[in-house]
């Protein structure tokens, strides 16, 4: 049996963690990696205002905390002044280090999805109410992996705050078969990679009524035997 | 997990070894065998005792060796731990292949009990001896009239299979059993489950024909994944109620000492029952009333709920509970339901769900009422209340001074009769129907002789002592049939 964070585990870095994770379809936000800011203001236009950009390196796991994510960029100059910030405020045990510029995702609810290594039941898939109060609201439901779809639709009907899943605030209701779907691709993700330790979907943001997770963390360990 | 012809020998022995039987009436050694008995098991009863002192009429034997081959299948032991291993060997010539232990010391006590239970199981594995325990408190098995156990009691027969880590939970569902009159089939207190495990016992259960549903009480679980997928292979034919102790983290500390084993976050766990389809409860008597529900119940076909009351504020607190209920639905009556309760009833009834009579009914409406609504195809279940009454006033007269005069023992009869009746009525609509019909009243416990539970009783079937009792039973019992629904028969 392991534990959730093994020893020789190892985490990710966000654009490490969104290539290891997108060949199984989910809805992650796209986004672009860029070494200078210059370079980061022409992403930006690309990708379409407004953004949000952020620092990551292959050491760099909480971003937020550090004040290395920068929201609501709505032009290029602005883009290029928030990259030459979190450019400076590398230190130098984060390595190498790059600006990540995605598209702003602006949704009034927020849920979180993920999967965790439990130590007896194995691999596990959650699915629960995020934002700020998520901590204290604690309204989060489980399964083992392997799950099907109806396991999926009866995740979203476990959660207590199912108002949320309505129409919300002018905002239409949460598209229950994306949320099922990208509880699936978790699965999928869980099933092909034994050393799977967790992921982490947070915020899994709902725009349009669709989920869209605009962060991921994989953490990886040794590869786990059964139950999958 | 042991064989069939393992647990056969363990619930339907031909005859059973007390080893370590006393003489004296406090000691494990003496209980058990005076409760099997007294309890009228049918087969052999053996008994062994170091002086060879009889013990309640039974000779006894020194030692297995003493014994004759062949005659016993299960051994109940009741000697301290050193002497296990020579006597399983010994009962294991004699062709025993099933041993329950009470004997402590074993793995809830340190790193010497671990390895000696270590030992205990490698040895039973060898003799091809199921071993249940140790540090357990005992098995009942009313279809072979059984009752190995150190405490009481015998509950009556019945069709639920209960597993306990915890042998007091035993008790507490065999006296809930006792009091309710919804019978045991097989009981078991698992002890240590050292080597049989909870899971082992409702996968038994759930291939004997005298269950029909598993009731188990549960703490820590060492190896969760094994317990899911056990569970898994046997809800989507045989139902599984389960409490868990150790929900919580103070829980869960009681529970690390009680049986030394891990408690996991309450919320995978909970996934882990959702998703295997488990009837998990919150409390003990929820637990017994759901298997209970589970046992005398048809699965419903749906959610959709009526609640039909003689008076008033009972049918809105349970149409409160319904409403508030994540699985179950206070359905809308339909016109044509109306129409057809309109014809049997003054205007002032309710005209709504819950279906209230309002005092307006007359000798046979009732059973005719309640008919209509279970007929209707819009309706899934039914939660009756108001019975027993008029039996309740019925009684009163009967104490009082004034019986049997005044015309009193007429309408004592009249009202027994009359809630005999729609009891009668639940059950028969409901077999009819292939609906649930669940009957609720306080009566079930303030007077039990009450002709209305009574003969709820009497159908085989359990009076809930509450009408929202009734409906936490009645959505355990929809959940699972939804369960049941999407999930085909391996």
């Amino acid at each position: 049996m392991s534990s959730s964070s093994t020893s020789s585990s190892r985490t990710l870095s966000e654009a490490e963690s969104k290539e290891f994770l997108a060949p199984y379809g989910l809805p992650i936000a796209p986004e672009q990696v860029s070494a200078t800011a210059a370079e980061a203001a022409s992403a930006a236009a690309r990708i379409g205002f407004p953004v949000v950009a952020k620092l990551c390196g292959d050491t760099i796991a909480h971003k937020t905390e550090r004040g290395l994510v920068r929201l609501n960029l709505t032009d290029a100059a602005a883009v290029e002044s928030a990259a030459t910030d979190l450019l400076a405020a590398a230190r130098p045990e984060d390595g190498e280090v790059g600006v990540l510029v995605a598209p702003m995702i602006s949704g009034n609810r927020e849920l979180i999805a993920g999967l965790s290594l439990d130590e007896q039941f194995g691999m596990t898939v959650m699915l629960g109410v995020g934002g700020v109060l998520a901590e204290a609201i604690a309204d989060v439901s489980i399964r083992l992996i392997p799950i099907t779809p109806a396991d999926a639709e009866a995740m979203l009907d476990d959660l207590a705050s199912r108002a949320l899943l309505g129409e919300f605030r002018g905002e239409p209701p949460v598209d229950r078969a994306a949320v099922v779907a990208t509880l699936m691709a978790l699965n999928d993700a869980a099933v092909a990679h034994p050393e799977l330790v967790s992921v982490d979907l947070n915020p899994l943001i709902i725009s349009s009524g669709r989920p869209v997770a605009v962060d991921a963390l994989v953490e990886l360990g040794e590869p786990q035997p059964s139950a999958r | 997990m042991p064989t069939d012809e393992q647990f056969r020998a363990l619930f339907e022995p031909r005859g059973v070894v007390v080893a370590g039987a006393s003489t004296h009436p406090g000691k494990f050694g003496f209980v058990s065998l005076h409760n099997i008995l007294a309890c009228g098991f049918e087969g052999k009863v053996f008994a062994t005792n170091l002086d060879g002192a009889p013990v309640l009429g039974v000779d006894t034997v020194p030692s297995i060796d003493d014994l004759p081959a062949g005659e016993a299948d299960l051994v109940f032991v009741c000697t301290p731990k050193g002497a296990n291993p020579d006597l399983l060997r010994a009962c294991a010539r004699k062709g025993i292949r099933a041993a329950f232990l009470t004997s402590a010391g074993y793995g809830e006590s340190g790193e010497q009990g671990r390895a000696d239970e270590a030992e205990l199981v490698a040895l039973c594995d060898e003799l091809g001896i199921l071993l249940a325990g140790p540090n357990g408190q005992g098995v009942v098995s009313t279809p072979a009239s059984l009752c190995a156990q150190i405490v009481a009691p015998y509950p009556p027969a019945g069709s639920i299979g209960v597993a306990s880590q915890s042998g007091n939970f035993v008790s507490s569902f065999l006296n809930m059993a006792t009091a309710t009159g919804i019978g045991i089939s097989r009981a078991v207190s698992a002890g240590n489950a050292a080597a049989t495990t909870v899971a082992d016992f409702l996968g038994w259960y759930a291939t004997d024909d005298a269950t029909s549903v598993g009731l188990a009480y549960v703490e820590g679980i060492d190896d969760g994944r094994g317990f899911y997928d056990a569970i898994r292979a046997i809800t989507p034919s045989n139902p599984v109620v389960l409490v868990k102790g150790g929900a919580t983290s103070g829980g869960a500390r009681a529970a690390s000492s009680h049986t030394g084993s891990l408690a996991t976050d309450d919320r995978v766990f909970d996934g882990a029952c959702r998703q295997a389809g488990v009837t998990r409860a919150a409390t003990v008597e929820e637990a017994f009333e759901a298997a209970a529900t589970l046992a005398t119940q048809p699965l419903p076909s749906g959610n959709r709920v009526v609640v039909m009351t003689t008076a008033g504020g009972w049918g809105v607190v349970t149409a409160d509970a319904i409403s508030r209920s994540r699985v179950l639905e206070l359905v809308e009556l339909p016109e044509d339901l109306l129409a057809e309760v309109d014809t049997l009833l003054p205007p002032r009834w309710s005209r709504n769900n819950p279906v209230d009579l309002a005092g307006g009914e007359t000798r046979d409406t009732i059973p005719q009422v309640m008919e209509m609504i279970a007929r209707h195809p819009s309706v899934d279940s039914i939660v009756y209340l108001g019975i027993g009454i008029q039996s309740n006033q019925a009684a009163m007269m009967k104490a009082g001074r004034f019986y049997p005069d005044h015309g009193l023992e007429r309408i004592v009869e009249y009202h027994r009769r009359q809630d005999a009746r729609f009891a009668q009525a639940a059950h028969d609509i409901s077999v009819a129907t292939g609906k649930p019909i669940l009957t609720a009243t306080e009566l079930a416990v303030s007077d039990p002789s009450n002709s209305g539970p009574a003969t709820v009783r009497e159908t085989g079937r359990l009076c809930y002592p509450s009408a929202n009792r009734a409906v936490t039973a009645l959505e355990h019992l929809t959940r699972y049939a939804q369960f049941r629904r999407r999930t085909p028969v391996a």
